[in-house]
């Protein structure tokens, strides 16, 4: 069986957990195996929306210990139910949450771990996987050493697919709560906008934006496209006032978007190392010997000053 | 208190990838070894617990002789001592972590602190592998870290906000960018690691659990295009672009 653990958000699967799933169900009918869906927390209505992915079991683990997250606590839960059930494979999301436990759980399970991998097969109950390293400088191929398999998923690589079943459900014992350590609470970021790492659009700038107050540019273009703003590590750095979470590279974060602007960056390897997987790469730049321009799918090398402006005019305003 | 700072030997961020003869290892003609950065930020945040409140910080790293370099320079810095642990890199997290916690293993650290994840390998997996087999608390990509008595407060990066985790020590905490400003050696520390332990241990052979069978380039993009005209015709015609031969909105 391959086991999936799946993160809910207002009662639907996340789209990571349900990248992930549809994944499994891609292996899982390859290899004739079935694929089990485990859902955790203190309200976990929505677990059947796992059934849409393609999942033949639905394992719940609904307790008041579960609403908030624990490393240990969430390692004990899910090393139980893969011994429970046989699990060959476990598969998450390489989210916050995944990248945190999924590691832990290998190590619990003492078992292979891959991160982040952005593709998968299964031959003989052996997975293999396609992993970036070098932060997307070179991809490798892992194979796997021990009879039970772990592996992240990287958000907005696998394509989501509808494959609906009628589950079996199950509940799952809840572990003691005495946990080493616990989330306590979530401060929310204003806006509450889509993560960078799971964001379709990626509307970007650098030290071309010359100020950090001329990221409204960005922001602007970026609503009119429902994205979201990044940042370089030259702009992150220039002491703008600009968070580090808003930085894309080799040290900030590697996204995959289906559309990345690129405004004002020229373009280092730092920086391509962080969005060079993006599938469309639109360039803004006033100089035309940029590297970025190198990358770029369209270019246009003028004033991202005028050119920005004109694109959220053209797209009906801010709105 | 006791801190244990786990640090990994990476190449310069800026190196050029070339794959090796072997086809599964990087070449390493021309590379230029550095502390991963992350770990620096590891190594900041102990270093700033020593001087705010006492504390005797140890270095380790698990590699060959070149790491030796790393672990002097970590020593200038101010760490009380350094450990290598010799071992072959295999790329397996796992293989990494249990070196690690066959050394920590009852030498009484309150705080274990390692970079959120090593430039290269990319797992970000060695600091949840060694909570795990020590039976620790861990927090993961920690961008401020606050220590009461026998416990933490730590903020982490996650979608939709920073997360705040609290939990028990001793623990993992992996570590961020953000989180500190690393220093640089002075010459006095320069000075002074000399007459610093250095320890040397032969780690342990143990199997992999995941190994890398080949490595490659990622594909070449397609050569893309530019956009002729004034601002309004190439704002015009990326967006007709982007509809109509892309797809992309």
């Amino acid at each position: 069986m391959i086991l999936v653990f799946c993160e809910l958000k207002e009662g639907k699967l996340r789209k990571p957990s349900a990248e992930a799933l549809s994944e499994a169900r891609r292996l899982a009918d390859a290899a004739g195996v079935r694929v089990g869906a485990i859902v955790a927390g203190a309200d976990c209505s929505g677990a059947e929306d796992a059934a849409r992915y393609g999942a033949d079991l639905i394992l719940k683990a609904e307790a008041p210990s579960l609403a908030a997250y624990s490393s240990d606590g969430f390692t004990t839960l899910l090393a139980e139910a893969v011994q429970a059930k046989g699990a060959s494979v476990f598969l998450a999301s390489a989210t916050a949450l995944g990248r945190d436990m999924a590691p832990r759980l290998a190590a619990r399970l003492g078992v292979g771990y891959a991160a982040d991998v952005t593709g998968l097969g299964l031959m003989e109950g052996r997975l293999r996987a396609l992993r970036p390293l070098y932060a997307g400088k070179a991809l490798a191929t892992c194979d796997f050493a021990t009879p039970v398999q772990v592996a992240t998923t990287r958000p907005n690589v696998f394509p989501v697919t509808e494959s609906p079943r009628a589950p079996a459900l199950e509940a799952l014992p809840a572990p003691l709560s005495d946990f080493k350590a616990v989330v306590k609470e979530l401060l929310a970021k204003a806006g509450g906008r889509t993560e960078l790492a799971e964001a379709e659009i990626i509307v970007a700038g650098g030290r071309g934006m010359k100020d950090g107050a001329n990221f409204k540019l960005l922001e602007d273009l970026a609503e009119a496209l429902g994205g979201v703003v990044g940042a370089s590590r030259a702009a992150v750095d220039a002491g703008w006032g600009l968070p580090h979470a808003m930085q894309v590279g080799q040290t900030g974060k590697v996204v995959s978007p289906s559309l990345y602007i690129a405004c004002g960056i020229s373009g280092t390897v730092q920086h391509v190392a962080g969005m060079g997987g993006s599938r469309v790469i639109v360039a803004i730049n006033k100089d035309p010997e940029a590297p970025i321009f190198k990358l770029a799918s369209y270019g246009i090398v003028g004033d991202l000053f005028e050119v920005v402006p004109m694109l959220t005019a053209c797209l009906g305003g801010r709105h | 208190m006791k801190i244990l700072v786990a640090l990994k030997q990476v190449p310069d961020t800026e190196t050029k990838i070339k794959v090796a003869a072997d086809g599964r290892s990087l070449d390493p003609i021309d590379v230029k070894w550095i502390t991963n950065p992350y770990d620096e930020n590891a190594m900041e945040e102990a270093l700033r617990i020593k001087e705010a409140q006492g504390a005797e910080v140890v270095a380790v790293s698990v590699g060959g002789e070149r790491t030796r370099e790393m672990l002097r320079n970590a020593l200038a810095l101010g760490a009380d001592s350094a450990v290598l642990i010799r071992a072959l890199e295999t790329g397996d997290p796992l293989s990494v972590a249990r070196h690690l916690a066959a050394y920590a293993q009852g030498k009484g650290f309150d705080l274990l602190l390692l970079g959120h994840m090593g430039f290269g390998g990319d797992n970000g997996a060695v600091g949840p592998m060694l909570a795990e087999l020590l039976g620790l608390a861990q927090a993961t990509v920690v961008t401020r870290l606050e220590l009461g008595e026998g416990c933490f407060r730590a903020e982490r990066e996650a979608e939709g906000g920073t997360e705040v985790i609290e939990g028990s020590l001793p623990a993992v905490i992996t570590t961020q960018r953000g989180l500190n400003e690393p220093r640089y050696p002075t010459l006095k520390g320069i000075i002074g690691a000399k007459k610093k332990p250095l320890e040397e241990l032969e780690g342990t052979a143990t199997e992999a659990a995941i190994s890398i069978s080949a490595i490659a380039l990622p594909p070449a993009r397609p050569e893309g295009r530019k956009l002729e005209g004034n601002a309004a015709a190439q704002a015009a015609a990326l967006l007709q672009l982007l509809r109509e031969e892309a797809k992309v909105i």
